[in-house]
């Protein structure tokens, strides 16, 4: 009863076995590209928009495995770790600018990507990409501080993340560029500073924010904010629009002294194995559908010609997500830093995000080590112990003979 | 059983269960936000059947959990029967790193294999090497370990001269190892392919430092949605696989009750020490 | 032997996937990230991370033994229990050990946030938000949360194999019931208290995703330092390093416990 149980058992687990085979010999077989790209930033057909790389495996027939990261270094850090080969990256200027100087990107083929064409002029030859030979912009965006209007007073400047009144509701980037340019911004320092006496000032400041500070978040911050867990934000413009229409009580400020100013854009890393395919891509991205789709489930702003007119945004949203040129004037890009000073933002960014106060640790070491202190004795006393109560049994077994 | 024992069970028990309670109750919630209870609905499962992404994912983890238990299981019954032959000395040094990656914390294994990875990729001048198969090679390896020690005490135990019974009654050396030797250590390999596939099901923290783009599983996914809330419906596959456990678990309860009614010296349902004990005097 | 040959796919296995890497760790530890010359700096460095090394130390440390105090009454309850019970009672208690821990972290988060489920309860009866999320207690509770049944197990499965005839004998030289516990059922299981004990300590020091999910600002552990160092600022010399650290930790401790837990068994036989 027992073997034949185990044998319909084990008939059954080999059956499953073969459609999961086809399954992966099938899957193998058509074009497959790996796109990696920031959270939340594609049109996945929620919202009753267009579920972009649907259209796009519909539109050519090739699989896209999408997948995401949060911050730009931890894009850098994937590529630079090597073992996953990406088609299509999705950096930001300062990180496109990296990427080349180290020579991590691949050349375009812009014959492949007609719709280039559509893409807005002001949006070419740009500092990072002077010759357009790397990258098609995909998003472009500005960044400012989110505050709950109920709990926060108007904000107008950098200082508000640093208002010991929010103590424990205020977030801040994860992620040392972003996180840097605000100190800086709020020192009146240029945020492309190399000299290492600003970036130390900056750090301190970051120091000094860090027990005010609830979390370091990227994405998270959707959620934070729009339950009123955290008051205050730094975050990306677009982001603003999607927390505004889960939560009304959010409004936007653009600091007054300044704030970043960025362009994403479309590359391909060396790694790629499927250029064509990856150029595909990239020129469905710039189509307007897809364009238009992305926008509107973003918030973002699209570089493609005709995208922007074509969203229904109320006249606050607009003004946010498309300012005006007087706005936009204080808006500040960044540059890619020298290596020595990357190193250097690294390590005091680590230093920030990793320092716990000198008291604290002591208490900790006192404690561990009383715990080890404490078990050593017993330990100790148990063996004497031991070894007294065999050297009595002996004597006693001696005597008993 | 005393009072206080008893009212210490049920409190952890409560403690133990009260997370997923509360994601159940979030699989039937029309809102995405646990702490908040708007409406009780079902369509979180019907999201869940249409869904292209999580079942797939749920898939790719199920046949990584099979490949890999079978494997190690395979390997490790090998081992344990071909380890037991070796002099004392080879054999405890074998049995030292054994236990390596079961002792080390998850994140030193997870992250040794990736750089055991990617140089290997750079040597072989290959760019996409972290994928499936890294994959499976990795829980292949963290269930190695669970596998050989399950078996093991089966083979230490096992009277050798069965098998050269069974060879005298008249079965060939192969007949002998399938009929006598396996079935003496059977309940150790059944153990230890659960624990292998359980193990393996969930993992989470090595299998993310040694993933591709092209196969994540589904821990991997769950742990990349930064952005609360999670969609509602990976609550209902939460509260699937729950009940699907649960089931088994109880099926097992009912199984068990019944096997120990028949008295059955290798039985794996045998717990009770003192029905051995029984037995022997 | 033929026997012998079975197990040589194994030792081919475990030195290419149990050896190499470790090997490829040491590697890493000692060489310089820019240079790729042999360095100590690596390991030098950690001592920036010492006061979170020393931390998360500590909080593995509390779980265990919070860990400890709620889960030997629990494992002895289920080792007194009858016994066709202490099947499913153990089943019971694994269960949710097998169920995604990544989600069921998730869901303390919904308990313990100021606009979680805790706290929206006490605010019904007027009392405003208590800080129970972002701070170490947070931290230790998920840990505890996650591997109290790593306790509970090996616990159990040392007392449900205890002689009863050793109680039986304590019980007829007149011990109360207090006294066969201390004397005889605590000396015996001490194997499966450190079996328990190094089974939580050793994935709670080196956890990141509890503290990245219940912990704030201030409750960085070393398994969050290791881990950025591979996802978010490259640095894997300086992380192998750390694990190379880590890790001599972890075995030294363990191998101190295994030591003393062979001598107490032999001590409560007597």
């Amino acid at each position: 009863m027992k073997k034949t149980l185990l044998t319909i058992c084990a008939a059954v687990a080999l059956l499953a076995f073969v459609p999961f085979l086809a399954f992966e010999t099938a899957a193998a077989k058509p074009a497959v590209i790996n796109v990696y790209n920031w959270g939340q930033y594609i049109s996945d057909g929620s919202d009753g928009l267009l579920d972009v790389n649907a259209a796009f495996t519909e539109a050519t027939g090739i699989e896209v495995n999408y997948s995401t990261y949060e911050s730009n270094e931890s894009l850098y850090t994937k590529l630079k770790t090597g073992g996953s080969s990406y088609d299509v990256i999705i950096p930001s200027d300062y990180m496109i600018a990296r990427l080349i100087s180290e020579g991590m990107l691949q050349k375009l083929n812009y014959d492949n990507i007609p719709n280039y064409a559509s893409i807005g002029e002001s949006f070419k030859n740009t500092l990072y990409d002077p010759n357009n030979e790397y990258s098609v912009p995909y998003f472009w965006g500005t960044v400012g501080i989110i505050y709950n209007t109920r709990y926060v007073d108007t904000v107008t400047s950098w200082d508000a993340l640093w208002d010991e009144r929010y103590s424990g509701k205020i977030l801040m980037f994860d992620n040392p560029r972003d996180a840097f340019a605000a100190a800086e911004l709020a020192l009146g320092i240029d945020v492309n500073t190399e000299d290492e006496s600003d970036l130390r000032a900056a750090a301190e400041l970051l120091a000094a924010q860090k027990p005010l500070v609830q979390s370091y978040v990227m994405d998270q911050v959707f959620d934070q904010m729009e339950r009123a867990e955290a008051w205050i934000a730094p975050y990306y413009a677009g982001d603003f629009i999607t927390m505004h229409r889960e939560n009304p009580d959010l409004a936007f400020c653009f600091p007054e002294e300044g704030f970043n100013l960025y362009i994403d854009a479309m590359c391909i890393p060396t790694s790629s194995t499927n250029k064509e395919a990856a150029e595909a891509y990239i020129n469905f991205m710039c189509s307007f559908e897809a364009a238009a789709a992305n926008a509107a489930y973003t918030g973002y702003g699209s570089p493609v010609n005709g995208v922007a007119e074509s969203l229904e945004l109320t006249e606050y949203e607009r003004g946010i997500a498309y300012p005006s040129d007087e706005i936009l004037s204080k808006g500040v890009a960044y540059l890619t830093l020298s290596k020595e000073a990357t190193q250097i933002m690294d390590s005091l960014w680590l230093d920030v995000r990793t320092d716990a106060s000198t008291t604290s640790w002591v208490t900790y070491a006192v404690a561990t080590a009383a715990v080890v202190i404490i078990a050593a004795v017993y330990l100790a006393y148990r063996s004497n112990k031991k070894r007294k109560r065999a050297a009595k049994r002996r004597a006693d077994a001696d005597g008993a003979r | 059983m005393s009072r206080a024992l008893k009212i210490i069970l049920i409190v952890v028990l409560f403690f133990l269960y009260l997370p997923i309670i509360l994601l159940i109750a979030g699989s039937f919630n029309t809102g995405t936000d646990l702490a908040v209870f708007k409406e009780f609905t079902f369509s979180n499962y019907g999201a869940l059947f249409r869904d292209r992404t999580l079942i797939p994912l749920l898939l790719n983890s199920l046949i990584v959990a099979v490949l890999s238990s079978v494997i190690a299981t395979a390997l490790g019954t090998a081992a344990a029967l071909g380890i037991r032959s070796f002099g004392k000395r080879f054999r405890s040094a074998v049995m030292t790193v054994t236990n390596i990656p079961m002792t080390n914390p998850d994140i030193v294994t997870g992250v040794s294999l990736s750089l055991l990875f990617v140089l290997g990729g750079k040597l072989f001048d290959r760019s996409n090497v972290l994928g499936f198969t890294t994959l499976l090679l990795a829980h292949i390896t963290f269930n190695l370990p669970y596998t050989i020690l399950s078996v093991m005490p089966r083979v230490t135990n096992m009277d050798p001269s069965l098998r050269e019974a069974a060879m005298d009654l008249g079965c060939t050396p192969v007949q002998a190892f399938f009929k006598v030797v396996i079935h003496e250590i059977l309940p150790g390999i059944v153990s230890g392919l659960l624990i292998a596939f359980t193990m393996s099901l969930d993992d989470f923290v090595i299998s993310y430092f040694v993933y591709g783009p092209s196969f994540a599983t589904l821990p991997i996914e769950i742990y990349s949605y930064t952005k609360k809330p999670l969609p509602p419906k990976i609550y209902a596959l939460f509260t699937l696989l729950f009940a699907m456990l649960l089931a088994v678990l109880i099926v097992m309860n009912i199984v068990s009750g019944r096997a120990d009614k028949r008295p059955r010296r290798s039985n794996i349902t045998q717990l009770v020490f003192r029905r051995k004990d029984v037995e022997k005097t | 032997m033929r026997v012998r040959g079975l197990a040589s796919p194994y030792l081919a296995w475990m030195s290419i996937f149990i050896i190499l890497p470790l090997c490829a760790v040491v590697y890493y530890a000692f060489t310089d990230s820019v240079t790729g010359e042999f360095t100590l700096r690596n390991i030098v460095s950690i001592g920036n991370y010492w006061p979170i090394l020393i931390k998360s130390i500590w909080l593995a440390l509390v779980s265990s033994l919070i860990c400890l105090i709620l889960g030997y009454p629990v494992a002895l309850a289920i080792a007194r229990a009858k016994q066709s019970r202490q099947r499913f009672l153990i089943l019971l208690v694994m269960l949710p050990m097998s169920m995604s821990f990544l989600l069921r972290t998730i869901a303390w988060v919904s308990l313990l946030e100021d606009t979680g489920i805790i706290n929206n309860i006490l605010g019904k009866f007027g009392i405003s938000p208590l800080p129970l999320i972002r701070n170490n207690g947070a931290v230790v509770l998920g840990m505890v949360y996650n591997y109290l049944p790593y306790m509970i197990l090996p616990v159990y499965t040392v007392l449900s194999h205890i002689d009863p005839s050793l109680i039986e004998a304590a019980k007829d030289l007149g011990c109360n019931r207090t006294q066969v516990f201390l004397k005889v059922i605590l000396p015996l299981s001490v194997s499966g208290i450190i079996s328990g004990v190094s089974m939580v300590f050793v994935p709670a020091v080196s956890t990141f995703y509890i503290s990245k999910k219940l912990g704030g600002s201030g409750t960085t552990m070393i398994g969050d330092v290791i881990e950025s160092q591979f996802k978010t600022a490259y640095n894997p010399n300086l992380g192998a390093a750390i694990s190379l650290v880590l890790m001599v930790m972890v075995f030294i401790c363990i191998g101190l416990m295994e030591r003393f837990s062979g001598s107490e068994e032999r001590e409560a036989l007597m």
